[in-house]
């Protein structure tokens, strides 16, 4: 510790004013603020609540990390069922979780690296400090992608959703689409290959395989050949327990119930997510899933609605995603109509699209668009409330 | 009784112990200009100095509305004009005498003069400098009449002072100083009271009492009329502290402008908490001396949320009640936003004590962290009990929208009121200076 304050009393002066690497000022800043929260004296009120921006942007990153390592393990799971080795959950506890970990860490990496260098360029070049919302966003990427995802792809993806979607607009706290996302929809849309079907979800060499080894995910299956189809596959575990464990096919954060709870729990806890958008999301996707099974118009032929809960990305979106505090509503009423309309939505996409069935990644960033709007009805009725009260 | 249940108890060590101190009685005091917010007086001095001057004789009035005068505290002789950028008035310092000898103003039978007579005695004495006037929270306009007046008899801030203590002795002027306002609003005298409330407030006559409780800003005025009688676009109500109160009430039967005021002496860098008789603008020099555990400390005059920071030496406020000290928050903390090496007070859960609601805690006046654009959302609305949006508020002044401004309840709010939202935000919002430049903005330009 006073290494470091030693190090940084004797560097500073360079990056100072009249220093010679003045211009690096903030990249400089953002490093020394991490190390050190700065002496300012608080201005207007005299005492300050301990809480920063850095504090509630790591608490979210806690909140991920249950996800990201079971996620390491599971990669390996899935590449040792495919290869037909260690096919029982309990073994090669450490093969698998190594195999996942240098599958996962690089992308975690790039993620970080590509996103960070973009946000410390740009906060150089603007001259403002750099912001921690990247803390985040870089590490929501790698959870949201394929095992098999191209490293280069990630570090395209990354810079185009930290440039266009966030910097463009004033950096974070000013972005309208959740950052994440919008690295998720590019590959998308751009490289469809790499983001849907049913060979993306494992990875290792699809020659190794073992015969009839799919790779599909539940979501999938039952997305095709509805309930039967998901019963008929249950040799490969997909049943409810497993969805719950996580043991199954999808992107690297998303497959478990439990992992991605362990966050929920942490971000209700901490107060640092809403609890409202998190409820409404789920009683959205309740409520839209049992209309559809009960007007039989769903492609999820015979399968309960709670289980779009559990499938998928669904839980991971709703804690994750939903919730962004600067994409999402930020009216206490708003928050419940706009978590609500993710669900609707998103079953919309997931249970009546031909095309793919997953809808959370949609459903949020339009509702990201229209958040502004429902705030806005809900601002205007304070405002009628004020001027019928003057009369 | 009105329940709110919206805000937050900042729990800080260094409460007031109940009873006096024995300090000495101050030397000098002051007149600040600058402590009127809104409309700030452009002084006119009457008195150069090495003038002589009563207790209660005007020392300056007001460029702007010269029937308002600054009247002196204190008897003694003017001794410095201190001044600040382009030469304008900071402070006019009184060294006092030893007794205080009053300047008589006349008393004036309260049952039988008109409003005239008493808004002449008011402004004349100088008592009427301590009639504040929302929106804005400057000085109240002779030329109007209030439509209530609200005085709030408890404070919930940080530390605050125990009101039961700072009125006691002042009970029947009290009540005198509430029929003099019931004189001057054409509508109630409204009191509000808190759960400890004493009954020279709970039973005091000719007014309407309402009672209050919750946590801080309950106590604020301004979350009171909100609750009994909003201030809607061209109401104009007045407010006052409770001493002041008093203060006229005194005016009134004995014909003199007496600015004794009890302070509460705060803050756990202190060695001795508690109580002084002094009087309005009197230096703290004496209060702090010998009094310090450390030296490192800030100095403020009124609480630690809305209160102004002033040298060991410096006066307190034309309004304050309160002096805290606190230690000075300078130091650079190494992964202070990860792993904090002291406890500190926080509505935010992610501090553990969040399980152990009733401690209290030593603090300092480090800002725990650097300014950034809004992030999170609702923080605001859970520290202000009313039915405004305050974040909205706050970005409807930034970017100038007087009709969302208006929309948005800005009459209705002044610093005080929105203070804990900058204590709790978590991107360190100046809230109070953005609020006070949209109040600005529309007294101009409304």
């Amino acid at each position: 510790m006073k290494l470091f304050e030693n190090l940084i009393g004797k560097v500073k002066p360079h990056f100072e004013e009249g220093g010679k690497l003045e211009k690096f000022y903030y990249g400089f800043d953002a490093l020394e603020t991490f190390l050190f929260v700065p002496g300012h004296e608080s201005h207007g009120t005299h005492i300050k609540d301990g809480i920063d921006l850095k504090r509630t942007m790591f608490t979210v990153v806690i909140a991920m990390i249950p996800a990201l390592l079971f996620g390491m393990w599971n990669v390996g799971h899935q590449h040792f069922l495919a290869i037909g080795e260690f096919t029982a959950m309990a073994d090669g506890f450490m093969d698998k979780f190594m195999y996942g970990a240098i599958k996962v860490l690089p992308v975690v990496v790039v993620a970080y690296g590509v996103g960070l260098g973009i946000e410390f360029v740009i906060a150089i070049i603007q001259k403002h400090p750099v912001n921690e919302g990247f803390l985040v966003s870089g590490m929501l990427i790698p959870l949201i992608m394929p095992p098999t995802i191209p490293l280069w792809m990630v570090a395209l993806a990354t810079a185009f959703a930290v440039i266009l979607g966030k910097e463009a607009f004033g950096g974070t706290g000013m972005n309208i689409l959740n950052v994440a996302l919008i690295a998720r929809v590019f590959i998308f849309f751009a490289y469809p290959t790499y983001m849907s079907g049913d060979a993306v979800w494992v990875a290792g060499d699809a020659s190794l395989f073992v015969d009839g080894f799919s790779g599909a995910t539940p979501l999938g299956v039952a997305y095709l050949g509805g309930a039967e189809a998901l019963a008929a596959v249950k040799v490969l575990n997909y049943d409810m327990m497993s969805m719950i464990i996580g043991t199954i096919p999808g992107s690297i954060g998303e497959t478990s119930v439990i992992a991605v709870g362990i966050g929920a729990l942490i971000l209700l806890v901490s107060g640092v997510a809403s609890w409202r958008i998190m409820i409404s999301v789920v009683v959205g996707t309740l409520l839209a899933g049992t209309v559809f099974t009960l007007a039989d118009i769903s492609f999820f032929q015979g399968i309960p609605a709670y289980t779009h809960v559990i499938m998928g990305s669904m839980l991971f979106a709703t804690v994750f995603m939903a919730t962004d505090p600067v994409t999402a509503a930020q009216t206490n009423t708003g928050k419940f109509i706009y978590g609500f309309l993710i669900g609707i939505f998103g079953m919309i996409i997931r249970a009546l699209n031909p095309a793919y069935p997953e809808g959370w990644m949609l459903a949020i960033l339009l509702m990201n668009v229209f958040a502004p709007t429902i705030d806005h009805f809900v601002v205007q009725s304070n405002i009628k409330r004020r001027v019928s009260r003057a009369l | 009784m009105i329940k709110l249940s919206r805000g937050f108890d900042i729990k800080l060590l260094g409460k007031p112990e109940q009873g006096f101190l024995d300090v000495g009685s101050p030397q000098l005091y002051a007149l600040k200009p600058a402590d009127v917010i809104g409309n700030g007086p452009i002084p006119k001095l009457h008195k150069a100095i090495g003038d002589k001057v009563l207790a209660g004789e005007p020392v300056f009035f007001d460029k702007n509305n010269p029937r308002i005068q600054f009247a002196s505290p204190v008897s003694g002789e003017v001794v410095e004009v201190r001044r600040g950028a382009k030469r304008a008035i900071d402070a006019v310092v009184i060294s006092a005498d030893n007794s205080v000898e009053f300047h008589n103003h006349g008393a004036l039978d309260i049952a039988s003069c008109s409003r005239e007579e008493a808004v002449e005695l008011l402004l004349g004495s100088g008592a009427w400098t301590l009639l504040r006037q929302r929106p804005f929270n400057s000085l109240a306009d002779p030329e109007v009449t209030p439509r209530d007046i609200f005085v709030s008899c408890f404070d919930t801030a940080p530390l605050a002072p125990d009101h039961n203590m700072l009125i006691e002795g002042k009970e029947a002027a009290f009540q005198a100083g509430l029929n003099v306002l019931a004189k001057l609003t054409s509508g109630s005298v409204h009191l509000g009271v808190g759960p400890g409330s004493g009954e020279v407030f709970t039973k005091a006559e000719g007014v309407k009492t309402t009672a209050f409780s919750g946590p801080h800003p309950a106590g604020n005025v301004g979350v009171q009329i909100h609750h009994i009688a909003p201030i809607n676009k061209g109401d104009v109500v007045w407010t006052l502290k409770p001493q002041d109160v008093a203060l006229i009430g005194k005016l009134f039967t004995d014909g003199v402008f007496d600015a004794e005021r009890t302070m509460a002496v705060t803050g756990d860098e202190l060695k001795r908490t508690g109580y002084v008789k002094t009087r309005i603008g009197a230096s703290i020099k004496s209060i702090v001396a010998d009094n310090l555990k450390h030296e490192s400390v800030s100095c403020i005059s009124g609480n630690a949320l809305t209160g102004t920071k002033i040298a060991a030496d410096g006066f307190f406020g034309l309004y304050d009640d309160q002096l805290t000290v606190l230690e000075k928050g300078d130091k650079a903390e190494f992964l202070g936003w990860l792993l904090p090496s002291y406890k500190r007070p926080s509505m935010s859960r992610t501090f553990l004590s969040f399980l152990r609601p009733n401690t209290e805690y030593h603090v300092n006046t480090s800002n725990h962290g650097e300014e950034r654009a809004f992030v999170m959302s609702q923080q605001y609305e859970k520290v202000v009990p009313m039915d405004v949006f305050p974040q909205y508020l706050i970005k409807s002044i930034l970017f100038s929208d007087f009709e969302q401004m208006e929309g948005l309840g800005i009459y209705e709010v002044v610093e005080e009121d929105l203070a804990l939202c900058e204590f709790v935000c978590t991107s360190k919002q100046p809230i109070q200076q953005i609020l006070r430049s949209g109040l600005d903005l529309v007294r101009l330009e409304g």
